[in-house]
C-alpha cells in the first residue's frame, strides 16, 4: 500500500515537470518551427518576386504574401507575411486574413499574429505609438503605413476588419492596415488592434531590405 | 519508482548520478525535440485573430 502511494505521488510530481517543461516548449521552443517556415517561405516569395510577373497570379494560403518591417521594433525586425488566419497559417508567421485588402489598395489590409510563441511576431504591438511606421514589401511597391490608432476589443469583434473599421457595408474610400494579435500577453481574452493608414508609396528596388534573405 | 531505479544502477555513487543525469537529459530531449512538437499544433493559446472562426463570416466589400 506504502509502495502505491508513493509511487503515485513520484509519478504526480513527474507529470508536473513534464507539464512544465512543455509551457517552455510553447513560449520559446515554438519559435524554432516558426523560423524555419519564415526562412523557407521567404526565400520562396523572394525568388517569386524576382522571376517575371505571371498575368494571373495568386497568393496561395499558407504561402508568402508580403514583408513586414516595423522600424520601433529595431532594425532586424522583419517577418513574412503569410496568406490565411487559421492556426496552421499563424504558427508560420503572422496572417493576411483573405478577402481582406491587398498592400497598397483601398480598403483594410488586416494581419494577424501572435503575441507569444511561435516566435511571437506582434509581441511588442503595444508599444507602437501613433505616427510609428510600418512598412510593407510587395513585388514591386513598399507601402508605408503610418500608426493612427490603437485599441483592445474583444475577440468577437470582427468589425475592426470590416473594410472601414468598426463600419461593416461601408465603402472603404482609404487605405488602411489593421494588425491584431492578442491581449493580455499570454491570454487569450481580448485582441489588441493597431489602426495605420498608407502614407507613401514607393518602388521596392529602393530599399534593399526585403532581398536580404 | 525513483528509488527503484536508483537501487538498480551500476557502479558506485558517482556513476549512478552521472547514469541518471544522462537518463534525465534523454528523457527530456526525447520531449522536447519529439513528443512536444507531434502535441504542439493540437494544443492552442494565443490564437491572436478576431473572431475565433476566420472563415465562417463573408466580409462584405472585400475583394
Amino acid at each position: 500500500m506504502r509502495m502505491l502511494i508513493r509511487g503515485l505521488g513520484e509519478l504526480c510530481i513527474t507529470a508536473g515537470l513534464v507539464l512544465l517543461l512543455f509551457v517552455t516548449y510553447e513560449l520559446w521552443g515554438t519559435g524554432r518551427y516558426t523560423q524555419q517556415q519564415q526562412d523557407s517561405l521567404g526565400k520562396e516569395m523572394i525568388k517569386e518576386w524576382r522571376a517575371p510577373r505571371v498575368t494571373t497570379e495568386k497568393v496561395r494560403i499558407g504561402k508568402g504574401l508580403a514583408m513586414i518591417r516595423i522600424p520601433r521594433f529595431g532594425a532586424s525586425y522583419r517577418f513574412v507575411v503569410i496568406e490565411g488566419v487559421e492556426l496552421a497559417d499563424l504558427r508560420k508567421g503572422p496572417g493576411h486574413y483573405p478577402g481582406s485588402a491587398l498592400p497598397g489598395q483601398i480598403g483594410n489590409f488586416v494581419v494577424s499574429g501572435h503575441r507569444t510563441t511561435y516566435s511571437a511576431p506582434f509581441n511588442r504591438l503595444g508599444e507602437l505609438r501613433a505616427g510609428d511606421k510600418i512598412l510593407i514589401d510587395t513585388r514591386q511597391r513598399q507601402y508605408v503605413y503610418k500608426v493612427t490608432d490603437r485599441r483592445i476589443v474583444k475577440p468577437t469583434d470582427v468589425d475592426v476588419t470590416a473594410p472601414v473599421p468598426f463600419h461593416p457595408g461601408r465603402t472603404p474610400t482609404r487605405r488602411m492596415i489593421t494588425l491584431t494579435t492578442c491581449h493580455p500577453k499570454y491570454s487569450a481574452a481580448e485582441r489588441m488592434i493597431v489602426f495605420g493608414e498608407l502614407s507613401e508609396e514607393l518602388p521596392r528596388a529602393a530599399t534593399p531590405a526585403a532581398a536580404q534573405h | 519508482m525513483y528509488g527503484w531505479i536508483w537501487r538498480n544502477l551500476p557502479g558506485t555513487w558517482q556513476v549512478r548520478t552521472a547514469i541518471a543525469l544522462a537518463l534525465v537529459v534523454a528523457l527530456c530531449a526525447v520531449l522536447w525535440y519529439l513528443v512536444f512538437p507531434w502535441l504542439e499544433p493540437k494544443v492552442q493559446f494565443d490564437p491572436g485573430v478576431v473572431d475565433s472562426t476566420p472563415t465562417a463570416p463573408a466580409r462584405p466589400g472585400a475583394g
